[in-house]
């Protein structure tokens, strides 16, 4: 019988099912934070148990790093008091347990997701966890990847497996060549709004088509990351020879390892005729630039169109309309591009690969940002990212342009470090998620691509691309 | 110790996809501890100033219109919404917040999938309804204050004197909460088969044992 890829994974990695329809899944690469390990480890402590395989294991601090730290900074020198602890705490897990974790003071540091598949930790065919939904992200490499909570944490340290049920299968088939100006950024934002943000939950989404293929992996990467917006806290891709490609210039294996390797990865895909619960198909030469404007990935609409208005919607949602306008500082005529911004972040584990940053540079190159934008900021996702941008001279076009050029971390997705928003500041984000109060108290998200975040630090409001 | 029955004020949202941020503010994500998390529930529509870690509910200016910060939800055990609770992060902290403040079960039409799972390692139950189940429930709850009881044996909320729904759970995910089981516990008794597969996967897979750190 025909199987989806989802299925394959599952299989090889499934140690049991018990007579209650639970199953115990290997995991073979398991990531960590600062955020969501320590009670996970105070765990371990508590019980008194090791980790199962310490060489699964990686970490690095990611969510409160300060960005504009500079070089031969050390966890003790972070400000926030309860920052560095977190931080503090992770090195001190991390030496006690015997955990290799990319510190603070590393020019690897990175976001985990950014840093992991560059590092070639992510490899092709692997069950992937962390205590982060964005976890979904190494699906592009087709992993089963997922986040999981410190409990799960917990016990994916102490036994090397996760206890879950099995997903249903939804396949989303993006087909066509992207409008100029178009990124995969807008792809998966127009699914979410498609679909909705509970449209993939219970699911793992396998996306396909001719645009995914012909992507890169960069950007299959910022489309799996944001599966977790659309609901699916598993998103995967097939591999290819573009998947392949990447992980020989990035893993450490040797060459017959490698050769071997490859011939397992190479399986790696849906067989023809695979049968999906679900299956969407898009037309990506259809879409355009998307922006959200609401409070919700899926309040997303074409850059050019109108607000969603009171008599425009089902009664039902009317509730939800009018808390996110208010929280928005909408009113009922207003256009996107009738909005005036604040500020600008380039970054986060959605957009800040090279290939984001190029982008950005591309469109910001020999010009200068709006006077009434206050702060615009490109933070890269990794050290690697950062040194890469570096050679290739991104760091100045920014600079010159008007931009910080900060140090890899979180930065502004959210409010855990001294990136943030201020009380009703508007930004223009390339990150994921645009919930109340994620950028900083009563900051207000406008999500979107790197193109259109470098293009709206520019003209200080939403423009064409085109 | 067993705790099979839930019973308890209910206090209702009465909106879709309240997301982790919304549960937990990330800037109390700072802690590194388990517990102590119920003070920063909802915060940013609880309190009217902005909190700090180190800081109670006492030192706060609080939102007085909003549910929570009135008699009788201040001691709300159920809580009641619409559709996806929970999307967003994989944060326990969400849950952690839920159950210190004192809430034992959430009911909605849909959850987020994570948060959905992190709910039954903290005892706090995670009930599925139809969206017209769930807009009959409101209809109840709405105007005044109500307890719900919820019989976790039976599957069962009476929500009115001799009214009922029924609702749909994995025994074994229940079986946690009633029995208050810890998982690592449970898979460890599996210890000889781990090991066997991590053995026969070696010899199949030897790459993703071979990653030099
Ligand atoms: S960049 Fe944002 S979404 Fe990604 S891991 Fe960091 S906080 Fe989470």
């Amino acid at each position: 019988m025909p199987v989806t890829l989802y299925d394959k994974l599952w299989d090889e990695h499934l140690v049991q099912t018990d007579d209650r329809n639970e199953s115990l899944i290997y995991i073979d690469r398991h990531y960590l934070h600062e955020v969501t390990s320590p009670q996970a480890f105070e765990g371990l402590r508590h019980k008194q148990l090791k980790p199962w395989r310490l060489d699964a294991n990686v970490a690095t601090p990611d969510h409160n790093v300060p960005t504009d730290r500079g070089n031969q900074f050390e966890a003790e020198s972070i400000k926030d008091e309860v920052s560095k602890i977190q931080v503090v705490e992770l090195d001190k897990n991390c030496k006690n347990f015997g955990i290799h974790q990319f510190d603070i003071t590393s020019n690897k540091q990175g976001i985990v997701h950014v840093m992991g598949p560059e590092l070639g930790y992510t490899l092709p065919g692997m069950t992937i966890v962390c205590g982060d939904s964005h976890t979904s992200t190494h699906g592009a490499f087709g992993c089963l990847a997922m986040g999981i909570g410190t409990s799960e944490v917990e016990h994916v340290l102490a036994t090397q497996c996760l206890k879950i049920t099995k997903l249903k299968n939804m396949q989303v088939n993006f087909s066509g060549q992207l409008q100029t100006g178009v990124t995969s950024k807008d792809i998966v934002l127009h699914l979410i709004k498609l679909i909705g943000t509970a449209g993939g939950t219970g699911h793992a989404i396998e996306f396909s088509g001719s645009y995914t293929s012909s992507a890169s992996m960069e950007s299959r990467m910022t489309i799996c990351n944001m599966a977790i917006e659309a609901g699916a806290k598993v998103g995967l891709i097939g591999v290819d020879s573009t998947t392949i490609d990447y992980v020989k210039q990035h893993s450490n294996l040797s060459n017959s390892m490698f050769d071997e390797a490859s011939k397992y990865w190479k399986t790696l895909h849906s067989d023809t005729d695979a049968i999906f619960d679900k299956t969407i198909n898009i037309d990506v030469s259809k879409i355009k630039p998307q922006v959200t404007w609401g409070t919700s990935p899926e309040m997303t609409i074409d850059f050019d169109a109108e607000i969603p208005s009171q008599d425009s919607i089902a009664e039902e949602n009317l509730e939800n309309l009018l808390l996110a306008k208010a929280y928005m500082g909408l009113d009922e005529s207003q256009t996107l591009q009738d909005l005036s911004f604040d500020k600008i972040f380039i970054g986060s584990c959605t957009n800040s690969r090279i290939e984001d940053l190029r982008d950005a540079a591309n469109a910001v190159k020999g010009k200068k940002i709006s006077k009434d934008i206050t702060e615009a900021i490109v933070v890269p996702g990794s050290g690697m990212v950062k040194a890469q941008a570096e050679q290739e001279g991104l760091d100045k076009i920014f600079i010159d342009a008007g931009f910080l050029w900060r140090d890899p971390g979180c930065s502004m997705c959210l409010g855990m470090n001294p990136d943030q928003l201020k009380p009703y500041e508007r930004c223009a984000s390339t990150s994921n998620r645009n919930f109340e109060g994620r950028q900083g108290n009563l900051g207000r998200t406008h999500l979107m691509s790197p193109v259109m975040a470098a293009l709206t630090a520019i003209n200080g409001k939403i423009t064409d691309p085109s | 110790m067993t705790n099979s029955i839930i019973s308890g004020i209910v206090a209702t949202f009465d909106r879709d996809n309240i997301d982790t941020d919304q549960i937990i503010p990330t800037e109390y994500l700072k802690s590194i501890k388990k517990f102590g998390f119920g003070d920063f529930l909802f915060d940013g529509w609880r309190y009217l100033d902005e909190g700090r870690l180190d800081m109670t509910a006492e030192d706060r200016s609080k939102n007085y219109d909003f549910i929570l910060n009135k008699e009788p939800f201040v001691n709300a055990q159920i809580l009641l919404t619409r559709d996806n609770f929970g999307c967003g992060s994989s944060r326990e902290h969400a849950v952690w917040a839920l159950r210190d403040f004192g809430f034992k079960a959430v009911i909605a039409s849909s959850f987020g999938d994570i948060f959905y799972n992190n709910c039954f390692k903290n005892s706090v139950l995670p009930i599925k309804l139809t969206k017209e189940e769930i807009s009959h429930l409101f209809k109840i709850a709405h105007s005044f204050p109500v307890r719900f009881k919820i019989d976790l044996v039976k599957k069962v909320i009476n929500y009115d004197h001799d009214s009922s729904f029924s609702f749909d759970v994995k025994e074994s995910l229940l079986d946690r909460i009633i029995h208050n089981l810890d998982d690592v516990d449970i898979t460890l008794k599996n210890k000889d088969q781990i090991q066997a597969y991590e053995l026969s996967r070696r010899q199949q897979r030897p790459w993703l044992f071979d990653y030099r750190n």
